[in-house]
């Protein structure tokens, strides 16, 4: 390999020291590095699991984490103050991490569930599912795919998919599923911190000043329309549920009221419906306009280079 | 696994290993070669905190060889989204290949998850010698996590001149492992790594 920057041996350049090194690219950590992310991981279905079952619920859960991570990505740089737009960073990355790992799953337990792509295609099974299905393939809530709206709208959002996330995912680690039941093990603790972060920012501007509180007031109306359907149970949950994989949406609410009440009362702000009837039906893949432009986005890329390696 | 389990578990492969073809060479071998991997494996440093190896970072699990080139690492992810993840295989790959072995397999192990209670003493004590406040107990896993709508309360000390007066500037910092704090005596910012 040659680089400019390599041609002078005493070049002080701070690239200087990147380059050349016995033509080794393994430097470049994410052009070898992407690996299978269960690599040695047994992800034999537990017997009497339906594999396109447990495909779906895992593309479900995935789904909310991606589209949400891909909408706190849209705050970077944009953020009111540097620590919060590497905070929103943060809580973006470890939920594509989530999401990874979950897209993982779901092509391991049914490789049907993947878009098929030519048999030369170097786009691992879970770049697949990310960048080449159509909204109508997605299954995330309508919650995560909302447009963020001003930061207090985004900290009310990532409070209610947080405490609701969070109850999930502590019921999941006693799912039939080894593989999910791992993987919301290592979720807890840090979906822990992001509830605490939005619910500390809930408080903060419903209490702070006149702009702030009609700013979170403007959110909550934005957002609560959403919360009716975290707790609305789909065919495909509740036959996921009835077999011990799955947490029935339905059983969270008991773990989520008393949480986003405290927060509610700190911050005097009403309670979103929970009971109500359900806007969208994201599971079955019915979604609002606002996905496609985040999947356009998002997908853009992935589809105009479908050989491309990173 | 504990000591004396590791103990216990090389004895059982050591016999099966004697029954084997090939014989006591391979077996004699076989031994060397899992020491030599995990010194391979433990002294691969951490691409974010490259004051820490592995071993100090806690992320290795069991490490084992054939005796005939092969060599298999158990590593447990730190944060489901951590990039340095990436980086750590491929140095994993590349330090055992160095140390001379032609099959490297890396298994990840999800289960149970990495807590930072896995870091060593010696880790702690670089971590702070190189200006990171190490973390304190991780929090119970078990039970639903309660909400904590004040600002964590965490008993430590600035890296720098060792007061116990900073005050946290957010719990979200440069890595997912790390939160931001100022020391109130020295003026300070220095890095945290958070208990998980």
């Amino acid at each position: 390999m040659t680089h400019p920057f390599a041609a002078d041996p005493d070049d002080e350049s701070v690239y200087a020291g990147l380059v050349g090194v016995d033509d080794d690219a393994s430097q470049w950590a994410f052009g070898t590095g992407f690996d299978d992310p269960l690599a040695g991981v047994d992800t034999t279905v537990p017997e009497g699991v339906d594999r396109a079952d447990l495909a779906a619920y895992c593309l479900m859960l995935g789904d909310d984490a991606l589209v949400l991570a891909q909408r706190l990505a849209e705050w970077c740089s944009r953020a009111p103050e540097l620590e919060e737009d590497v905070a929103l960073a943060n809580v973006s990355l470890d939920l594509l991490g989530q999401a990874r790992l979950l897209l993982a799953r779901a092509a391991a337990a049914d490789p049907g569930a993947v878009p098929p792509l030519p048999p030369d295609s170097p786009v691992p099974a879970e770049d697949a599912l990310a960048y080449f299905r159509d909204a109508g393939g997605f299954r995330n809530v309508a919650l995560a795919e909302i447009r963020n709206g001003d930061f207090a709208q985004s900290a009310l959002r990532l409070l209610l998919f947080s405490v609701w996330r969070l109850a999930l995912l502590e019921k999941l680690r006693e799912s039939a599923d080894p593989v999910l039941s791992a993987v919301a093990g290592k979720g807890v603790a840090e979906v822990a911190y992001h509830r605490d972060y939005a619910a500390r920012w809930t408080v903060t501007l419903a209490q702070g000043t006149a702009e702030s509180r009609r700013r979170i007031e403007a959110g909550a109306e934005a957002v609560w329309p959403h919360a009716a359907e975290l707790f609305a149970v789909d065919p495909v949950e509740r036959r996921m549920a009835e077999c011990g994989v799955a947490a029935a949406p339905d059983a969270l609410l008991a773990d989520c009221e008393p949480v986003l009440e405290k927060v509610l009362a700190a911050a005097d702000l009403p309670r979103p419906d929970t009971a109500g009837p359900a806007r969208a039906r994201g599971r079955a893949g019915s979604h609002t306009p606002e996905l496609s432009g985040l999947l356009a986005e998002m997908q853009s890329l992935a589809r105009e280079h479908p050989g491309g390696t990173w | 696994m504990n000591a004396e389990a590791e103990g216990a578990a090389a004895r059982t492969r050591n016999r099966d290993e004697r029954r084997r073809p090939g014989g006591p060479d391979r077996a004699e071998r076989a031994a060397a070669d899992r020491r030599r991997a995990r010194e391979a494996a433990a002294s691969v440093a951490d691409p974010e905190l490259p004051m820490l190896t592995l071993a100090d970072l806690g992320v290795l699990g069991e490490i084992d060889a054939d005796g005939d080139g092969g060599a298999i690492v158990c590593v447990t992810p730190t944060y489901s989204g951590c990039p340095a993840m990436g980086a750590i295989r491929a140095d994993l790959d590349r330090a055992l290949h160095a140390a001379g072995f032609t099959r490297v397999e890396l298994r990840t192990v999800l289960h149970p998850p990495w807590s930072t209670d896995r870091i060593t003493e010696r880790g702690r004590r670089l971590l702070a010698e190189h200006g990171v406040s190490p973390p304190g107990p991780a929090p119970e896993r078990d039970g639903p996590v309660p909400l904590s709508l004040a600002p964590r309360r965490r008993a430590l000390h600035c890296p720098r001149c060792g007061s116990d007066a900073a005050e946290l500037t957010s719990e979200f910092g440069s890595t997912a492992c790390k939160a931001l704090y100022r020391c109130t005596a020295c003026a300070e910012p220095f890095e945290h790594m958070k208990e998980i």
